[in-house]
């Protein structure tokens, strides 16, 4: 019985700790760290046959998680932060996820089937002769970066900065944002753009001289994408904690008050935009390695929307509720995939109309309301602090 | 004209001694009050698919004066103070800000750093945030993406809005979800939000709307305070409320002034007894 209660009160001393600003950060960001550092522990130093140990594939798949969960972060930071309903975030994160695949076709070298020191397999194929002008330099690890950044960012900026500027909001958007990606699909899936047709790019051999296929390199992605998780994590909450954040929300819930007070709220909008498609670049640029192919079916709309699906499930407006909702409808989807393939997809409508119309904040909301409840206290002096809507969590929780 | 002349008219005007050239003029000055008035509205002509909304419109307002427009729904109310913050572009006319500003060369977020605060018909406030954090957006400053990344409260500020929080009598909800705030609460927050800004000019659309008599008495009492350190132009449809605050009250008619004057003149005055009592009686 004491056992018990002392667990009970253990568990709502934890959960009223993540109520308080930046502890839920701390919550969040240790427990990451702790699971992937195990994971990774246990995939390097046990044998395959004890029971703790942790194969190479479960390893890629955490990976895999945490990429898709930085993409939710992203896409969270413009709908729920600031109203703008993206559902076309996979164009960026494909972009990236291209960058990296440039770099990596590249590392190939003369081990491809055709064994041409110079071409890609797809080009010799096509019998192209020499290397298209986009693709030089993209052998250089720091160019290939920098350009599956510049690339992403230069696009939402000229998009953000056309569309914002002339004030499209709302449902426009969105469909804008969803032709946007589509149109990049059907691009990519051209042999002629010289980006590998509908195979994209795959077959890789190895990043920065380690093989891919190695466990060791495969534990080293897993740490460099929950290091990547938890660094643009951080950078997120700072800045939507900080005025600039109070701005972006005040352009949500009011954006023609935040223009008559003085705000340029195109500029708020634009470079939130960049920034998250930055964020979003830079998860599909972890991707590639850990999955071994990009295709021009990331660029397809129905993975884009999936993200906001991933995002309204795990709560909008709070930043570890992307993070977890990415993870646990990943995680979902894994399973539901294996036992029945067919299902998935009504499982996910299914799930998407759940939430709407149960749990609006989703599962951040349903976790606020809790905590709430179990660390309710009578003098209402300091729980004045903390307002009565889920938005309270957007904030408190971030 | 050829274009000879033309051109010629052009280069004139770029000689001119006694004007700057306007792409050097920095955008952000303080309004020149020297004349004591502080917004000449001058043949403003505004029309939505055909219906003229407003109609060779003049006004002048005075610096730190306490104007009241009346109107009935359609006189073009709503309409003007979307053209002087900078929300509706109008066809021709011309509107300045003291001597100095060219309203319409500038859009809605340069007008109101020039110090022209705008309260809604319907109360807007940042729901999601506590009143003290809608009254530190609203504070006067920079409005830049970057400086706001970086930007802490200063002292001097910090008082700023505890002042702004006693005049507007919220001190003890500051803490508060703006959401949770009643309704004339609300309304008042939006005045404070303004105040925060230090404008020049304050328009303010049915402050009184759905408030009880006590809070509508309360906020006539602030409206007459701000008056004289601020210019205040109120449009409103409660009479009685006009009446206890307004010292000069225009009225609009379809898009145009009908009379301008005391609450007294107004009402005696023939061309208002007859749209508007006329129809009445």
């Amino acid at each position: 019985m004491s056992v018990l209660n002392s667990l009970a009160q253990a568990s709502s001393r934890l959960l009223a700790a993540m109520r308080q600003p930046g502890r839920g950060t701390s919550w969040l960001v240790g427990i990451l760290l702790v699971v992937t550092l195990a994971m990774s522990a246990a995939n390097l130093l046990l044998p395959a046959d004890s029971p703790f140990y942790v194969s190479t594939y479960t390893i890629t798949l955490m990976g895999k998680y945490l990429c898709f969960a930085m993409l939710a972060m992203a896409v969270d930071i413009v709908w729920g932060y600031c109203g703008i309903l993206s559902l076309g975030h996979g164009a960026f994160f494909a972009l990236g996820g291209y960058g990296m695949g440039m770099y990596l076709m590249r590392q190939i070298g003369d081990r491809g089937v055709y064994g041409n020191p110079d071409l890609p397999d797809f080009m010799v194929f096509l019998n192209w002769q020499e290397l298209p002008w986009y693709w030089f330099g993209m052998d250089q690890f720091w160019f290939a970066i920098f350009m599956a950044l510049l690339v992403p960012g230069t696009l939402a900026f000229v998009f953000g900065w056309l569309a914002f500027r002339s004030r499209v909001t709302g449902v426009y958007l969105s469909i804008m944002t969803q032709a946007l990606t589509y149109a990049l699909m059907l691009a990519f899936f051209r042999n002629e753009m010289g980006f590998g047709g509908n195979n994209g790019l795959t077959d890789f051999k190895d990043i920065l001289g380690f093989d891919l296929q190695a466990d060791a390199t495969r534990v080293a992605l897993l740490l460099v994408t929950t290091f990547l998780v938890v660094l643009t994590f951080l950078a997120s909450r700072t800045i939507v904690q900080s005025r600039l954040g109070r701005v972006i929300v005040a352009v949500r819930d009011a954006e023609a008050r935040t223009r008559f007070l003085g705000y340029r709220t195109e500029h708020y909008k634009v470079w939130l935009f960049v920034y998250s498609a930055l964020i979003a670049a830079v998860a599909g640029m972890l991707y590639v390695p850990q999955v071994g192919i990009i295709n021009p079916g990331e660029f397809s709309p129905l993975n884009s929307i999936e993200v906001v699906v991933w995002v309204a499930v795990g709560g909008r407006g709070t930043l570890y509720g992307a993070i977890v909702g990415a993870l646990l409808v990943n995680y979902a989807k894994t399973r539901f995939t294996a036992l029945m393939p067919d299902a998935w997809l009504f499982a996910l409508g299914a799930l998407f109309v759940i939430v709407t119309v149960y749990l609006p904040r989703g599962l951040a909301g349903l976790f606020g309301r809790a905590t709430e409840l179990m660390y309710r206290r009578p003098d209402t002096g300091k729980d004045k602090t903390t307002r009565d809507d889920g938005l309270s969590v957007a904030e408190v929780g971030a | 004209m050829s274009p000879i002349n033309h051109f010629a008219g052009q280069a004139r005007e770029l000689m001119r001694r006694d004007t700057t050239w306007p792409f050097l003029v920095t955008r952000r000055r303080p309004v020149d009050v020297s004349k004591d008035i502080i917004l000449y509205l001058e043949e403003l002509n505004v029309s939505f698919d055909g219906f003229k909304a407003l109609n060779n419109l003049n006004l002048y307002v005075n610096d730190g004066e306490l104007r009241c427009l009346i109107g009935a729904n359609g006189a073009g109310k709503t309409t003007l103070m979307d053209v002087i913050t900078g929300k509706t572009a109008c066809d021709s006319g011309s509107a300045w800000f003291g001597q100095n500003i060219d309203l319409l060369a500038h859009d809605e977020a340069e007008i109101a750093g020039l110090g022209i605060g705008r309260k809604f018909q319907k109360p807007t406030v940042f729901e999601a945030h506590t009143v003290f954090d809608n009254l530190e957006l609203s504070l006067r400053g920079y409005r830049g993406v970057w400086r706001a990344l970086t930007a802490k409260l200063s002292g001097p500020e910090r008082d700023r809005i505890e002042e702004v929080l006693s005049v507007i009598g919220l001190e003890d909800a500051r803490y508060q979800s703006a959401g949770a705030l009643s309704h004339g609460q609300k309304q008042w927050l939006e005045i404070g939000m303004l105040l925060a800004a230090e404008p020049r000019l304050l328009l303010v659309d049915e402050p009184v709307a759905g408030m009880t008599a006590e809070e509508t008495e309360r906020t006539a009492e602030l409206l007459i305070s701000l008056a004289g350190k601020h210019t205040v132009i109120v449009v409103e449809h409660d009479m009685e409320f006009v009446r206890s605050i307004a010292r000069t009250v225009t009225v609009l008619h379809q898009g145009a002034v009908l009379a301008e004057g005391t609450m007294d003149q107004v009402q005696n005055n023939r061309d208002v007894i007859e749209v508007y009592l006329g129809e009445d009686a």
